[in-house]
């Protein structure tokens, strides 16, 4: 008799004996666990359902502005890194396996395994955002912005901005330091509930610096190997960009561009002033044929960064569900380490897992749909 | 869950009707016993008090906006004053008042009991909607008094990314996403309980014809409503950050947001009006002491209009610049829509036919509706059609069809339902004379508001003007004259409710009639709603109940 079978029959021992009680897991207008657990499941599929179409909004702008300026996306997208996006596509597949394991766990009252598995989720949602938030901090120094605020190469004054990354980590400095705090306290109380708490919670901190280590090294890489022609092949367009990603002080490499830059700017203007006056939509079309050797049209704030827009948009709301994500899991790590869940009662965490999975799953399309246009 | 694990009783009812001494109301005191309620009961009437609240705000904005109109120019309004009043009452009536109305308040007091069952399936998750809610509120009062709202509801770009009033657009897309929110979790919640949580003989065919419109109105919620969600959501990160996506200066498309916007505000019409239809399903059958003719096709046609509302959204934009092929599908489509609407009205008449007509208020007030949206319905037809809706397009035609619709129809059912209902809620019958006054009072006003704009539209008055040419001035103060008289129709119907509480009969088990659940149950209702599992029977089978003169009340023959 395997472990499973040995609980299921345990169940229905609890059933046969406890008919009429309601235990503390069981709220009290359900009649039982059954009813309870199959009310949670069908509220989560309806919440993922409205998640999809929440998300749906963003695809539908991306298939709309990319159908209209194709060329766009694939001069905008060479400004992603592969690599990172490669590594947060694996680094969540992993989160995914242990949140199953983690259901897994709960059912079979493995609570020591169980904290392990959502701590190991946690770790990796918090790599993932590492990685994000040094492809945000690169970007954002060199001028890569959303809509109004894209500067890239716009300005040839323009010089590099620092310090973006530095920002982005305080929060998450602070709340690893708190964290650091509770494990000290956790362990020097000898609890072994908020040992189970506080271990995850400060890894997962360190997860999140260890990603942004990752992150800063494979971009560094990534710079290199441009420097040296390593990704010439192909790549033609990239020169102007490589301009500025290569050489470490911009100075020279802004003066020529921005005569350029200045240029096109003005012709993009009168075409998008033009079609604004005629009533319609700019429409600053690039032939398919130019596609090979994109003017500098793309690179100007109706272009370049409305792309940006859109990745930033898709993106950061999926960060944001990834943040959410990672405090319900924070909140069943607590219930974890009080032992609540066993085989009549793991809806929480097998719901939690079904919104992972699919916070994963989104990313799944986003990392193609942005990174691999090329 | 199988049928046999449960006890089936015998209903509670007893021969002596008397007033309960344990219900809800009084089942705990003080303020956090209803501020940290989780019972769905005390939770609907909150929401009856806020909607009814936002109603009485919207309405006094709708005075001003007639008041205004009196005089063909130089109204008491400056022109500016007049853009922010009819954009604060279009958006809080709509978000704030109709939305919530029929689901949030009355559908969160009567689903859980008409389906017998002790609360919705997540309690918690109810009273946060409740509390999103009241976040949406002060959003939208923040936008209103710190600068004022001149989008229009529909916030369409690029306007609202230009106007001068950014934090008024920022508070009140803020405000709509957490309202959406709201309107989400409830449907949500709905679905569930309706799902899982029938007791044993519940079975779908046997669902009160309210909760099959409740459920069609969960179903646009859950689907609909995260499309407006995104939708506000980037509009706030265009003023906030400029992002360009609706933004034609950036490469963006206006006309974009415009599909976003009625991707989800189309549905949205039959969030309005489907749970309306629900309550006159019941009004129907209940005061005609008669089966519901057609209870099928009324459940089914509920759930055809859910599905195909979501098709027909191209219909707000005709005149917006669509391909000629993608218009004329979308004028096909929304003819679709009729024939379920139809087939409601033609079995609700049949209801009627040979029935034993009680005119009462809520009857009054669910006839009132059949009459009401059938002019709306039909007058949608002309704006559904291209040729005609490139005339009619932005005048007050359309003004007085949506207004036929969402106030004659969604909001004359909300009241018949809050008076057929009343009863049961508070335990406390009203003056059913006085109320009859009131329905007639705002049948007529209602009709003098919204008949002249008809013919003001189809004569060329665009809607949203705050002043127009002096041949339309009669026209104008008759609608004004008539505003005044439905204004104070309404007034009347709320000092009716609230004199009950103060100096009204206590209400029988069962004043109308009805055969559906939750007039199996105390009025108002134990905490628990029922202390042993109800028996399910059909809940239009009049046969067995009989007016009783002793209870002053209907009673079940055993």
């Amino acid at each position: 008799m395997t472990a499973i079978q040995e609980n299921l029959a345990h169940v229905v021992d609890d059933h046969a004996d406890h008919h009429h009680e309601h235990p503390s897991w069981l709220a009290h207008h359900f009649d039982d666990a059954e009813q309870q657990y199959d009310s949670g499941k069908l509220g989560m599929w309806l919440f993922l359902v409205t998640e999809v179409l929440f998300f749906s909004g963003m695809f539908c702008a991306y298939a709309l502005y990319r159908n209209r300026n194709p060329e766009v996306f694939e001069f905008c997208s060479s400004f992603l890194n592969e690599k990172l996006g490669a590594i947060n596509t694996g680094v969540l597949l992993f989160s995914s396996l242990t949140m199953a394991w983690a259901v897994r766990a709960a059912q079979l009252r493995q609570h020591q395994l169980l904290v392990g598995m959502l701590g190991a989720t946690l770790g990796c949602a918090a790599i993932f955002l590492g990685v994000k938030a040094v492809e945000y901090s690169h970007k954002m120094e060199i001028g890569l912005l959303p809509g109004k605020l894209y500067v890239a190469q716009l300005d040839g004054a323009h010089g590099p901005h620092k310090g973006y990354l530095e920002f982005i980590c305080t929060v998450p400095a602070i709340v690893t330091a708190l964290c650091a705090f509770y494990a000290i306290y956790a362990f020097a109380t000898k609890s072994l509930f908020h040992q189970r708490v506080a271990g995850p919670m400060l890894v997962a901190g360190l997860c999140f610096f260890g990603g942004v280590g990752l992150g800063q090294y494979l971009e560094a890489q990534e710079e290199a190997s441009k420097g040296h022609g390593g990704h010439a092949a192909g790549h033609e367009h990239h020169a102007m960009v490589d301009g500025h990603v290569d050489h470490g002080s911009h100075e020279h490499a802004a003066a020529p561009e921005s005569v350029h830059a200045a240029e096109t700017k003005t012709a993009a203007e009168i075409a998008a002033s033009a079609a604004t006056a005629m009533g319609g939509t700019p429409n600053v079309y690039v032939s398919p044929t130019e596609l090979k050797t994109p003017n500098a049209d793309v690179n100007q704030r109706s272009m370049a960064g409305l792309f940006f827009s859109i990745y930033y948009c898709m993106t950061g709301v999926h960060a944001i569900h990834i943040i959410g994500g990672m405090i319900v899991i924070t909140w069943l790590i607590v219930k974890a380490a009080r032992e609540e869940f066993h085989e009549q009662y793991f809806g929480p965490v097998d719901n939690v897992g079904l919104y992972w999975h699919l916070v994963d799953f989104i990313w799944i399309y986003l990392f193609p749909l942005l990174y691999l246009i090329t | 869950m199988s049928v046999v694990d449960r006890p089936i009783t015998a209903p509670v009812h007893s021969e002596v009707d008397s007033y309960p001494e344990h219900h809800f109301l009084n089942h705990s005191k003080g303020f956090l016993s209803w501020a940290l309620t989780l019972d769905h009961k005390r939770i609907g009437l909150m929401y009856l008090v806020g909607v009814m609240s936002s109603f009485a705000l919207g309405g006094a904005f709708a005075l001003m906006i007639r008041i205004h109109l009196w005089n063909f120019k130089d109204g008491w309004l400056s022109n500016q004053t007049y853009n922010q009043v009819f954009t604060l009452h279009g958006a809080i009536m709509v978000f704030l008042f109709i939305i919530p109305s029929v689901p949030a308040a009355l559908g969160n007091f009567l689903l859980p009991v008409m389906l017998g069952t002790k609360d919705v399936a997540f309690p918690r998750l109810n009273l946060s909607s409740f509390y999103l809610w009241v976040t949406g509120l002060i959003l939208f009062l923040t936008a209103l008094s710190v600068t004022g709202l001149d989008t229009g509801w529909t916030f369409y770009t690029p306007y609202s990314i230009e106007t001068q009033q950014g934090g008024a657009v920022l508070a009140a897309t803020f405000g709509v996403f957490v309202l959406g929110f709201s309107s989400i979790f409830t449907g949500l919640n709905f679905i569930v309980t309706i799902n899982t949580m029938r007791p044993p003989g519940m079975t779908w065919f046997r669902m009160p014809l309210f909760l099959w419109a409740i459920y069609a109105t969960s179903i646009i919620q859950v689907l609909a409503t995260p499309v407006l969600g995104i939708t506000v959501l980037l509009l706030s990160a265009e003023r906030l950050l400029g992002i360009g996506i609706f933004d034609p200066k950036l490469n963006g498309d206006p006309v974009t947001f415009q599909h976003f916007f009625w991707f989800y505000s189309h549905p949205a019409v039959y969030i309005m009006i489907l749970p309306a239809m629900g309550i006159i399903s019941e009004l129907m059958s209940v005061h005609c002491h008669k089966g519901i003719f057609g209870y099928r096709m009324i459940a089914y046609s509920s759930i055809a209009i859910a599905l195909f509302g979501f098709l027909v959204w191209g219909h707000h934009m005709f005149t917006s610049g669509m391909a000629d092929v993608t218009t004329i599908v979308f004028s096909a489509l929304t003819f679709t829509v009729s024939i379920p609407s139809a087939i409601k009205v033609f079995n609700w008449l049949g209801t009627m036919y040979q029935g034993t007509v009680s005119l009462n208020t809520p009857m009054l007030y669910a006839l009132a509706f059949i009459f009401l949206f059938t002019i709306g319905g039909l007058t949608g037809l002309p704006l559904g059609a291209l040729s005609t809706d490139m005339h009619f397009h932005d005048t007050y035609f359309v003004v007085a069809h949506f207004h036929y619709v969402m106030m004659g129809g969604t909001l004359v059912a909300f009241l018949g339902g809050v008076f057929h209902w009343w009863p049961k809620m508070t335990g406390r019958m009203f003056n059913d004379k006085l109320g009859i006054v009131s329905a007639i009072i705002v049948f007529v006003g209602f009709n003098l508001t919204f008949l002249p704009q008809f013919v003001l539209g189809s004569r060329g008055m665009p809607r949203r003007y705050a002043t127009y040419l002096p041949e339309f001035q009669p026209l104008h103060q008759l609608s004004t004259i008539g505003s005044i008289t439905l204004g104070s129709g309404l007034l009347l119907a709320l000092i009716v409710l609230l004199m009950s509480l103060v100096n009204g009969k206590k209400a029988p088990r069962n004043p109308w009639g009805g055969a559906t659940l939750e007039w199996m149950c105390s009025s108002p209702p134990p905490h628990d709603n029922f202390s042993s599992a109800p028996t399910v029977g059909d809940p239009y089978d009049f046969s067995n109940i009989e007016y009783d003169g002793r209870v002053g009340g209907y009673v079940k023959r055993t």
